[in-house]
């Protein structure tokens, strides 16, 4: 596996020295990781565990929110526009048969079930901070592979300068999709450099087991450093195309939600602050991080950017 | 006690506390949810914008059912209504903000939904302090002009409610909906409709 930090950019050169002291330290071992697994399991009634999960070598040093809270307070409109409703309604959604269509300028198209998908790549734990647009956050421990695996196996061509990712659309299955709250079906959308780099997961995991459906099973991409929303569920295609695509989010308001959507303290959403954050579990915000902590090892890919204008 | 659980206002003041009540049987019980502090300011906001809706309810009410009573028990909804907003405005100020004055004044001037919001709570102040007879007396007819403050309130609550929203306006349309038909009652033209009806 790649490196996920970028060598050649000193973290200085990006990051103020607040945000640079912030980076990822090492987890201390497999021991603490089972005990957090195990803890999480005791919750609900007990989903199917991943077996042969890589450990995390740079889970970051802070408390996992726990099983509970990841999977009762979800934004899944899908299943309808309260924080309980997907984990309250997402029962009814079907992971098995199910594909995801790879497709687009690539040289090899495919169609994948989501059991071959499953075994594209080792499965690797990854613990990553989650921070709504709305100003929430979580630390929340995936399992899945770096898209950049998917990617490599389709041979993007030289056309393919962005991502498009779609959701499933089934309002049998989605009961919010009965209402137009968005223009269905769910699009999400990334640049090729930002889908190819090592952070950028399709996880099929949650605390070591599979992915309750309230969270985007059966398979879901996380994008650490931009706002959740760009973290699209249950993915039933991914297409590579020329053009910048229309996500879901900048289709219901423009002027509130862009294609980057990085977390950026300095840029306000329209109409609240993104300075602060709330850690479910704790009572008072704390500040919010530049690219959400994770700027060495990717403010890179923004050099030269304005990101007022692209936000 | 007795006598006093016979009083209509004594139940509506139990009724006005089980809001609240219910918070902290939550909180004890852990049943607030994984973000309780967004569970505590959305409710207490859901009950101030109810206890005003209901307190503007009282006037149309009383013509409706010729039942002139009903008007004393509007001071005790106005001022449940105040006391949830206070609520409300100390979750925000508080655990929200962290009482950081700056920060504080940076949102209401830069957040439409917040300065809506806050300035709804600012009108209610007055009316909260001059509720006792002895304002009202003293008051005489400014007292009722005075407390015409609670229309721009209600108007203001709905909107920093509207505008708080990320997407979904089904909720807050709900108390825009309610909001615009006891405002719309009380126009004169409305009035002499109704009595029209009544007539024929």
């Amino acid at each position: 596996m790649p490196p996920r930090h970028s060598p050649d950019i000193l973290p200085s050169e990006i990051t103020p020295p607040d945000i640079y002291r912030e980076r990822r330290r090492f987890m201390q071992g497999i021991g603490a990781l089972a005990l957090a697994a195990g803890f999480g399991a005791t919750a609900e009634a007990a989903p199917a565990r991943l077996t042969g999960v890589r450990a995390d070598p740079q889970a970051p040093d802070e408390a996992r929110t726990p099983y509970r809270d990841i999977t009762t307070y979800n934004n899944f409109y899908e299943f309808g526009s309260g924080k309980d409703d997907p984990a309250a309604r997402a029962d009814s959604l079907r992971t098995r048969p199910w594909t995801v269509a790879v497709e687009g300028a690539v040289n090899r198209p495919r169609v994948w079930d989501i059991d071959a998908l499953l075994r594209l790549a080792p499965l690797e734990e990854r613990v990553y901070r989650l921070r709504c647009v709305e100003g929430w956050s979580m630390v929340i421990p995936w399992v899945g592979f770096s898209l950049a695996e998917l990617i490599r196996r389709a041979e993007p061509t030289g056309d393919a300068k962005y991502l498009e990712f779609v959701s499933l659309h089934d309002p049998a299955q989605m009961p919010g999709q009965r209402r137009r709250v968005l223009d269905w079906p769910y699009v999400e959308g990334l640049r090729m450099d930002e889908a190819m780099h090592p952070l950028t997961l399709l996880a099929v995991g949650l605390y070591g087991e599979v992915l309750p459906n309230q969270n985007g099973a059966p398979i879901r991409l996380v994008v650490p450093w931009k706002y959740g929303f760009k973290s699209a569920k249950s993915l039933v295609r991914i297409r590579f195309v020329e053009k910048p695509p229309r996500t879901a989010w900048m289709a219901a308001a423009p002027d509130e939600y862009g294609f980057y959507s990085n977390v950026n303290p300095q840029v306000a959403h329209p109409r609240w602050s993104q300075a602060k954050e709330r850690r479910i579990g704790e009572l008072f915000r704390r500040d919010t991080l530049m690219f959400n902590g994770y700027a060495d090892a990717v403010a890179g890919l923004y050099r030269g950017m304005d990101l007022k204008r692209y936000f | 006690m007795h006598g006093l659980l016979r009083r209509p206002g004594s139940w509506l003041f139990v009724a006005g506390c089980l809001p609240l009540l219910r918070l902290i049987l939550l909180g004890v019980w852990g049943g607030l949810g994984a973000d309780p502090v967004e569970f505590v300011a959305h409710s207490t906001g859901t009950w101030a914008l109810i206890g005003l809706l209901l307190t503007l309810a009282v006037t149309p009410l009383r013509r409706l059912t010729g039942r002139s009573g009903l008007v004393r028990h509007r001071r005790m909804l106005g001022l449940f209504a105040f006391f949830y907003a206070c609520l409300h405005a100390l979750t925000y100020f508080w655990l929200d903000q962290s009482f950081d004055p700056r920060a504080i004044a940076r949102d209401i001037l830069e957040r439409p939904f917040i300065t809506a919001g806050f300035t709804a709570f600012v009108l209610l102040v007055p009316l909260a302090a001059t509720s006792t007879r002895a304002a009202m007396r003293r008051l005489g007819r400014r007292w009722q002009l005075l407390h015409r403050l609670i229309y721009p309130a209600a108007v203001l609550g709905v909107l920093h409610f509207l505008w708080l929203v990320k997407k979904d306006l089904t909720e807050p349309l709900v108390y825009a909906g309610v909001l615009g038909l006891l405002l719309v009652v009380r126009l004169r033209w409305t009035q002499r409709l109704l009595a029209r009806v009544r007539e024929e």
